[in-house]
């Protein structure tokens, strides 16, 4: 027997020529058509598209986990399992539940999903899940299966791995989660391993550190991976090839370098266009793959014509909210309070896009809110411009409700299904009593046109249009008030990088056209960078950092700040993450924070200005 | 988890408390006590009462108290074990409640565990096997069980079990051991009975706990943890046992609280059909007599089933799902 590998070894995983289709009520719907690539031993492939492009489908058949109603309908998916040289399983003949293709699923081939809260079990500890994978198989059992998990937590980067083993899902943190679910898929060391999406649930330096991880195990495991993204930096920092799908087709595939360097086909130049990247000019436009023209009206047009709301001639407030020393804190579960926002100050000038960036838990939304008069802060206050004019706080009240509006993340569960895009969008006129139905009507019409969405769509309702679109009604619906102020929370977070450009372009152009104001908050730096004029920046409850935007990108000043900004992977393979620089999760704890910015007990640093308008929590000028 | 033990045993004295006093007010709604209604009926039947026997007999049974009074003589005697005395039968209601008590335990355990049975296999293949043959033709089993008056099929089976099986109409028990003490072959008369009654009272139960179960099992068959077990190598069957089934026996087990009173009330027009010695038609009686104790005994016991229910199904809860008892929310 020798086991040497013949010189022309069939790679790893082929597919060749794989058809998908679902079964559907009203026909078949083909998902994948044609679609052939390899991943060879030791490789990463990516294979990159936005939704709907058919990348997922594609990792269930390798798995045998296509849904009830998938089927594929031609093609093959060759495995050459490294452990028995010489044989190759079609993976797309094999039963999907029978005993072949479950000796393959979970050892030796294993996949990680997007979001490890749902795809753990809640009422398992992880140490169950993890040693499941390998007593199913019969690698091992009793004690041994346990020290197999035990060393895979520990392989992941759990501090703790005894706490890790009794701890159930909900008691770690998302990234922590992440490492649990690839402790689960890796206990019984597969030869490939798909990651699906892995990274997209989580914050940049989490995201950066699981990337790290996934790096550093692929080499100590010798093992093969496929990559299912949608985020091209993430393409750029990892993997060796790509492929590129869209709807269900490849589009282009190869190395990373020629793929990025030399473009071919037009889909993924496109795609190029339509990310944000850091520097960009700034008169530089995204490239959507399809522009919409927004067309302000009559009755749109800015306000210096009205003299009821404009603001007095001669003398304009630059500032037009300014939030100053807010507070808030919420009881937490066990005693004691948690803090969510921690001596908060800023200004939001007339006319300005402030960017606001942080990650999960910095206490991003709760500010949104206590801004909206949403939530009352525990000490401090939010200063609208206008509020002095008011007679009352119950006129200035309803005046703000007019003039700041907010849109929402999530586009699908901020348009009630059950109203027309009529009514959604005329809503807040019928709420504030303006105008009569013929003038409804009218301005519906041009609110419409400026968002570039068709009127003879207003009868629709909301589950008829994508999700960029149904962004674009909310928008709709903020404008119809003709607001001065738009608080936008993570806009474009839900949406696929080509619909983002498309919407990032429209808040743009209808900032100019509206001359509105806006505060867009995000924990996207490239987003945020690409739209603001000055980006304000969280951690923890904190204002660590706010300057403006090309200050801020060329010379960070915060610890938290550079880890943030070092850990974003640029869709460019010269410019690859530097691991070692984010490996320290420290740096995201206050009190960890190198002195003059460490914040504690005893320190409580201020925002210190070091100049242009850049300011920085420190107790002195570092 | 001890301190989750404590309060929620603490909880439960205020509620008993409240319970009973809503109970004595509930006893003492119908205008005028036994006695009154006693002396309507002599008087009803030509026969004349002598108002001095009437006032020795409401001293006698604590009636010319205030209401407060005979409230707390009531709760006294319960918690000493003393449930009172019933007027109507002449005798302390532990005595007349007897057997009663334990046959209806007895007979509403049968019960539920028939529900469980029964509903449980059936739940998880009409949810595994969604829009088969076997789905549909359960579910019309189901919903004609649902459907059918419980006393129609009570009245169907005690014909079809004197054909088939020669057992005696009605009962728990062959008449033979009636007032008898236990034994062997009592016990198993009782059995050979509870079947019909188990049967009639359950079938309902068991339709509607199939249609839950239905319900939740497809909510938690198509999770992402569900894939992820299959993409470990799971087989269907460990798989559908060790996740989505666990996770869909939460509601149940939060149901047993509502399940025990809903079963013990459930049966009292039964088991009057069925003539069974169990408390429902007794409660029935006490109640149109203005027997106050008996009534107030059963209505506390009823009271006493729920939320010790209750109690049961929070530590189950507890046990089986780690979210509660650790107190975590379902953060992200």
């Amino acid at each position: 027997m020798i086991p040497a590998r013949p010189a022309a070894a069939p790679p790893l995983l082929q597919l060749r020529s794989v058809r998908i289709g679902f079964d559907l009520p009203e026909g078949q719907l083909i998902a994948v058509r044609d679609v052939s690539f390899s991943v060879p031993h030791g490789g990463v492939v990516a294979l990159v598209g936005e939704s709907g492009s058919g990348k997922t489908v594609v990792s269930q058949s390798i798995m045998g986990l296509l849904p009830r109603r998938a089927r594929i309908l031609g093609g093959e998916i060759l495995f050459a399992d490294p452990d028995t040289p010489g044989t190759v399983v079609d993976i797309a003949r094999l039963p999907a539940e029978g005993r072949q293709i479950r000796r393959l699923r979970g050892r030796r081939i294993s996949i990680i999903f997007q979001e490890p809260m749902t795809s753990l079990s809640t009422l398992h500890t992880v140490g169950n899940q993890v040693r499941e994978a390998v007593e199913v198989h019969r690698l091992a059992t009793g004690r041994l299966a346990e020290e197999l998990a035990h060393d895979m937590l520990h392989r992941t980067g759990f501090p703790d791995p005894a706490r890790a083993y009794r701890a159930y899902p909900f008691e770690l943190s998302g990234g922590l989660r992440q490492r649990a679910m690839i402790a689960m898929a890796l206990v019984c060391r597969p030869a490939l391993l798909i990651a699906d999406e892995p990274t997209t649930a989580l914050d940049v330096t989490v995201q950066a550190r699981i990337l790290k991880l996934l790096r550093d195990l692929r080499s100590e495991l010798g093992m093969t991976m496929l990559m299912i993204t949608h985020d091209l930096g993430v393409v750029a920092t990892v993997a060796d090839e790509a492929v590129v799908m869209f709807r269900g087709e490849i589009m282009e595939s190869g190395a990373i370098d020629d793929i990025y360097r030399r473009p071919g086909h037009p889909y993924l130049k496109a795609l190029m266009a339509a990310v944000p990247r850091f520097n960009m000019g700034r008169d530089e436009r995204l490239v959507p793959l399809r522009e919409i023209g927004p067309a302000g009206g009559r009755l749109l047009a800015p306000r210096d014509e009205d003299p009821a709301t404009g603001p007095p001639a001669g003398d304009p407030d630059p500032v037009l909210l300014r939030v100053d020393r807010v507070c808030m804190s919420y009881a937490a579960r066990r005693g004691g309070r948690l803090t969510a926002l921690d001596d908060v100050s800023f200004d939001v000038r007339r006319g300005e896009c402030l960017g606001i960036v942080g990650e999960s838990g910095c206490g991003k939304t709760t500010l949104a809110r206590i801004i909206m008069r949403a939530l009352q802060p525990d000490s401090g206050v939010v200063r609208y411009a206008a509020d002095r004019e008011s007679p009352g706080p119950v006129e200035a009240l309803a005046r703000f409700r007019r003039e700041v509006q907010f849109v929402f993340q999530d586009p699908f569960g901020s348009l009630n299904p059950r109203m027309t895009v009529f009514d959604i969008v005329s809503e807040p006129l019928v709420i504030h009593g303006i105008g009569d139905h013929a003038s409804r009507r009218a301005m519906v019409s041009e609110l419409m046109q400026a968002v570039g969405l068709d009127i003879r769509h207003l009868t629709r309702y909301p589950h008829s249009f994508s999700g960029g679109q149904r962004q674009r009604i909310a928008i709709a619906r903020a404008l119809a008030l003709r607001p001065r102020l738009l608080v936008c929370d993570e806009p474009v977070s839900a949406l696929d990088v080509s619909i983002q450009a498309q919407i990032l372009n429209l808040l743009r152009d209808l900032r100019g056209a509206l001359d509105l104001t806006y505060i867009f908050i995000s924990h996207n730096l490239a987003v945020v960078d690409y739209i603001a004029d000055r980006i304000a920046v969280l951690c923890a409850g904190r204002l660590v950092e706010l300057a403006p935007r090309d200050v801020l990108f060329a010379r960070p000043v915060h610890p938290y700040t550079r880890a943030l900004l070092s850990a974003v992977p640029e869709p460019d393979p010269d410019r690859p993450l530097d691991f070692n620089a984010l490996a320290d999760p420290r740096q995201s704890i206050p009190s960890e924070w190198p002195m003059p910015f460490r914040s504690d007990d005893r320190h409580h640093p201020g925002l210190v200005d070091v100049g242009d308008g850049h300011l920085v929590r420190a107790a002195h000028a570092p | 988890m001890l301190a989750f033990l404590v309060r929620r045993v603490l909880i439960m004295v205020p509620t008993l408390i409240a319970i009973s006093i809503i109970t004595f007010v509930i006893i003492q709604l119908p205008p005028g006590d036994y006695l009154s209604s006693y002396i309507a009926e002599l008087e009803s039947q030509g026969e004349s009462v002598d108002p001095a026997r009437i006032a020795a007999l409401r001293a006698q049974y604590g009636l010319d108290l205030s209401a407060t009074e005979q409230y707390l003589v009531w709760v006294g005697g319960l918690l000493q074990g003393d449930l009172g005395f019933s007027f109507e039968y002449q005798q302390p209601v532990t005595e007349v409640v007897g057997d009663r008590l334990f046959l209806t335990v007895v007979l509403n355990a049968a019960t539920i565990l028939f529900i469980w049975v029964v509903a449980f296999p059936i739940g998880i293949y009409s949810a595994t096997h969604q829009y088969s043959w076997g789905d549909y033709g359960l579910t019309l089993l189901g919903f004609i069980g649902l459907a059918t008056p419980n006393f129609l099929l009570a009245l169907v089976l005690l014909y079809l079990g004197n054909v088939w099986f020669g057992t005696s109409i009605g009962g728990m028990m062959d008449p033979a051991y009636i007032h008898q003490p236990w034994s062997t072959d009592k016990a198993l008369s009782v059995l050979e009975h509870l079947w019909v009654p188990v049967v009639v009272i359950g079938t309902s139960g068991t339709a509607g706990m199939i249609r839950r179960l239905r319900a939740n099992m497809l909510d938690e068959l198509h999770k992402p943890y569900v894939v992820t077990a299959r993409a470990k190598g799971l087989g269907p069957m460990r798989r559908l046992v060790k996740y989505p089934l666990r996770t869909a026996l939460n509601p149940f087990v939060a149901d047993i609280g509502n399940l025990l009173p809903q079963v013990v009330s459930g049966s009292a027009i039964v088991s009057m059909v069925l003539s069974l010695p169990t408390t429902g038609p007794m409660l029935i009686a006490a109640l149109q007599s203005q027997d106050m104790y008996l009534a107030g005994s059963f209505l506390i016991f009823l009271a006493l089933l729920t939320v010790i229910g209750m109690f049961l199904s929070d530590l189950a809860l507890a046990w089986l799902d780690p979210r509660i008892r650790l107190g975590a929310g379902t953060g992200r």
